[in-house]
């Protein structure tokens, strides 16, 4: 699925003295089997407009195209796109409900899949449990609220990725968690990305983090997408990020002093990229003087 | 001069099932040190905070803060007043609607004249630098800043130690450093005792010194130096490297002549060292 | 973004009536509620209208703000005018119209439009108090205000802590609940259509993560007071002080005016019906 956004805009609170305007004519194009990244500040527009991906706020002005359906269009199948687009909002332990992890998991499913067995539901929550690193047997009859914090983490995007959505949504995934954890979380979406989740955009402020996964990006500023790009050209770019208040990869501002002393690496700023690129300087300067 | 003494201290949320949030912790912070406590997510990083301002008493052990036992009841309020503590969640600690009367909390709580509470608002607001938000509301400011606001609750009592439980966790990164830059002033300019619990890696950079909990108990201390240097350890007990040391070590594993950078800037300086030799 | 809903209640410029002191306010409408109640004819709840024209113009809310407020409770208003109308009974009545047990008369008419009359200048007036004083304010006035209370043992502080943590809630819980909704909808929940049962069904996974958050919230909470030296109302200081000023004393005299306004105009004029004589 393809998502084309032109022009959006959305106001909050329109024609009252509260009105604030949250996205100012956003234009992004997302493709298909794209590991998408979105940075920006609080308050940038970047909430609103994974709101409008999933139908939660309506579309006021401008253009949306997730897949087939037409955001703009009034016969938009919205719990169709509901479906097929997975959301999984920050902190989505906060939205777990049910007496068990296997009834949570299954919410999304009787929602979306109503004509769908019992024992194939079973196999579909076993199945998205194990995905997510849980183990099924030993979870499924427990309640939500007696797991860990990591757990509970695991068994909302086990909810979320129940129905098998072709694009999935993240806002900060990773956030407040460990190192440890921190990795863990991106693995799995590495996991399943590819497969049937086709499309997977997150949003982070850890610029390491979409310097090291993302195959695009798009940084939003003020209700508008300033940058839309590879990681590596947008870091290229990282005097403008730094001028919008926003922070660069501990990678990119490596690179940025080494240019200022003459030395100029092609990077594309992941960790594993300037290590090569630096030892492959080292090993040149080396033999430069042996000849 | 000891700020806080831990001998051997033991938590357990529920007593007699023998499963302890701490495990046996024996801890000397010195006044103006400035400590960050490290470990995963339930490695009882908080359970030991909580016991330093007497919110938690020791199942077993003693907690000893400026010579007073927490244990003892008559002690508690002399405590609380000596070792302030900001939480995690930005949202769940403020009192008031307005800043300034959130600030005055805890100078009313411990019965200071109007006078004096006025002069203590606009103290400890212009020591978080949010001097111009007195009469702003706490739910319209942003995360960094809120957590500003609760350093100056907490500040406006004026304690001496200053417990800090994940208090950046749920910031963003302008919000962590807007947070640290405040504690490394009061710190630095005001002497104050610091224990700052937290799992960015970056963030123990700033301290003078580093404790690693796992599994309830203290695995490593010593200067963030010393623990970074020990990347196979800090990894087995689930925590990783700040990235600029991670890139340095595989630097070094690649045969070049660095190592010891934690920083980007330090890590440039390296590269840039040693290709210059070579 | 609700919140603002909530709290759009109190209209923020700075006026007379804003800088009065919120105790004032609180006890001036209740004076004022006492001039309508003791208003037993047209002239008088005339004096009445004209109080509340001056103290809207004095408060620099524009009117139809204040009308707004009329217009949540018509419906009410409304409701207890048909009532009225048709159900009033009396001795002898002007009769219009009469049909079986529902009678229709001059009496009743008069009578509903005073009634209608009285709840209006009732609800602009006390919207008047909520227009011109923030929250906060609020409860510190209805605080001081119960002090008294506190020698019949009556948890005044407590009471008013509580109100205003509640206040101090209100829009982060808005917020979660937003959020909560937003999350359950992307997973298929279904808010808008169905039957009454189906709908309140659809409620519990928003409702118990809410409830699950504002325990843990109140938990934090209670961690972060105890923290802050919190042990009660015993040795507690006050850092906002109320404090009365020359624009409470002339509140006080116009209030007296109009209640000894009010009850010379029922004592010369007659009560309501006294119109009917000249008419009929």
């Amino acid at each position: 699925m393809r998502i084309v956004a032109k022009g959006l805009t959305y106001t909050y609170n329109p024609r009252s003295p509260f009105a604030v305007q949250a996205l100012k004519g956003v234009d992004i194009t997302i493709e298909e089997g794209e590991f998408f990244g979105i940075i920006g500040h609080t308050g940038s527009g970047k909430s609103t407009f994974l709101q409008h991906l999933n139908a939660l706020v309506r579309l006021t002005g401008g253009y949306l195209k997730v897949g087939e359906y037409d955001l703009s269009s009034k016969k938009c199948d919205v719990l169709g796109l509901r479906a097929k687009v997975g959301m999984v909002f920050q902190y989505p332990e906060y939205q777990l409900f049910a007496e068990t992890v296997e009834k949570d998991v299954m919410f999304g499913l009787k929602n979306f899949c109503r004509d769908m067995g019992e024992e194939e539901m079973r196999s579909a929550v076993r199945e998205a449990l194990e995905t997510v690193g849980l183990d099924y047997e030993e979870v499924r009859d427990r309640s939500p609220f007696e797991l860990s914090g990591g757990q509970k983490r695991r068994a909302a995007i086990a909810g979320v990725i129940v129905t098998k959505p072709e694009v999935l949504i993240l806002d900060e995934p990773a956030a407040g968690l460990d190192p440890l954890g921190k990795k863990e979380i991106m693995q799995l979406l590495h996991g399943i990305h590819g497969g049937w989740c086709k499309t997977v955009v997150i949003v982070s402020h850890d610029m390491d983090e979409i310097a090291e996964n993302c195959t695009r990006a798009a940084v939003f500023s003020e209700g508008k997408v300033v940058m839309e790009d590879t990681p590596a050209a947008i870091f290229a770019r990282s005097d403008e990020l730094l001028l919008l208040g926003l922070d660069i990869p501990v990678t990119a501002k490596c690179a940025r002093i080494l240019k200022e002393r003459g030395i100029a690496l092609d990077t594309d700023f992941t960790s594993d990229d300037l290590i090569r690129k630096v030892l492959a300087a080292y090993a040149a300067r080396k033999e430069g003087r042996g000849c | 001069m000891e700020a806080v003494r831990l001998e051997n201290v033991k938590f357990a949320y529920r007593e007699g099932e023998g499963s302890y949030a701490v495990n046996g912790v024996t801890l000397s912070v010195e006044e103006g040190e400035f400590v960050a406590v490290l470990g995963r997510n339930g490695s009882g990083k908080s359970t030991l905070a909580k016991m330093i301002n007497a919110l938690l008493i020791p199942t077993e052990g003693r907690a000893i803060v400026f010579g007073l036992d927490t244990a003892d009841e008559k002690n508690t309020f002399e405590i609380r007043k000596s070792a302030g503590m900001v939480f995690q969640n930005p949202d769940n600690q403020t009192v008031a609607s307005i800043v300034e009367d959130d600030v005055a909390f805890g100078p009313e709580n411990i019965g200071l004249p109007r006078e004096e509470i006025g002069r203590r608002i606009g103290f400890a607001l212009d020591a978080v630098g949010m001097s111009a938000f007195r009469s702003a509301t706490p739910s319209r400011l942003s995360g960094g800043q809120k957590q500003r606001i609760a350093i100056a609750g907490v500040l406006a009592v004026l304690p001496k130690i200053m417990i800090l439980d994940e208090s950046t966790a749920m910031l963003d990164p302008k919000g962590r450093r807007e947070v640290m830059d405040v504690v490394k002033k009061l710190n630095k300019e005001r002497g104050m005792t610091v224990i700052f619990i937290t799992h960015f890696m970056d963030e123990a950079l700033e301290a003078d010194r580093a404790v690693v909990m796992h599994r309830g108990e203290t695995v490593m201390d010593g200067t963030p130096r010393e623990i970074f240097s020990r990347s196979d350890e800090l990894e087995m007990y689930g925590l990783a490297l700040p990235r600029a040391a991670y890139i340095s070590k595989k630097l070094a594993e690649g045969g070049m002549p660095v190592g010891g950078a934690f920083r980007a800037e330090d890590l440039a300086e390296e590269i840039c060292a040693s290709l210059q030799k070579a | 973004m609700l919140n603002d809903v909530i709290f759009g209640q109190y209209y923020p410029v700075r006026s007379f009536v804003h800088n009065m002191d919120p105790r004032a306010k609180i006890l001036f409408v209740i004076a004022y509620i006492v001039a309508i109640f003791l208003a037993d004819n047209f002239y008088a709840l005339a004096a009445v209208t004209l109080f509340l024209i001056v103290a809207v113009l004095a408060s620099r809310v524009p009117f139809g703000r204040v009308l707004r407020s009329v217009k949540m409770i018509l419906f009410l208003i409304i409701f207890t005018a048909i009532l009225n109308l048709f159900f009033y009974a009396g001795n002898e009545l002007h009769v219009i119209w009469q049909w079986k047990f529902i009678t229709l008369s001059w009496e009743a008419v008069i009578n509903t439009v005073f009634l209608a009359f009285r709840l209006f200048l009732l609800v602009m007036g006390t919207s008047v108090l909520t227009l011109t004083t923030a929250p906060v304010p609020l409860t510190d006035g209805i605080e001081s205000l119960l002090t008294p209370l506190k020698w019949i043992k009556f948890p005044v502080h407590e009471l008013a802590l509580i109100m205003s943590i509640a206040l101090r809630f209100i829009p982060t819980l808005m917020d979660e609940t937003n959020r909560i909704v937003a999350a359950q909808k992307a997973r298929g929940a279904n808010f808008e259509t169905g039957g009454l049962i189906k709908r309140a069904k659809a409620v519990v996974p928003v409702l118990i993560p809410l409830l699950v958050s504002a325990f843990r919230r109140a938990e934090d909470l209670g961690d972060a007071m105890d923290a802050r030296c919190y042990s009660g109302a015993k040795g507690r200081t006050k850092y906002k002080k109320l404090v009365f000023t020359w624009r409470d004393l002339v509140g006080a005299l116009l209030l007296a005016a109009l209640i000894a306004g009010v009850v010379l105009l029922n004592v010369y004029l007659g009560g309501k019906f006294a119109i009917l004589d000249a008419f009929l």
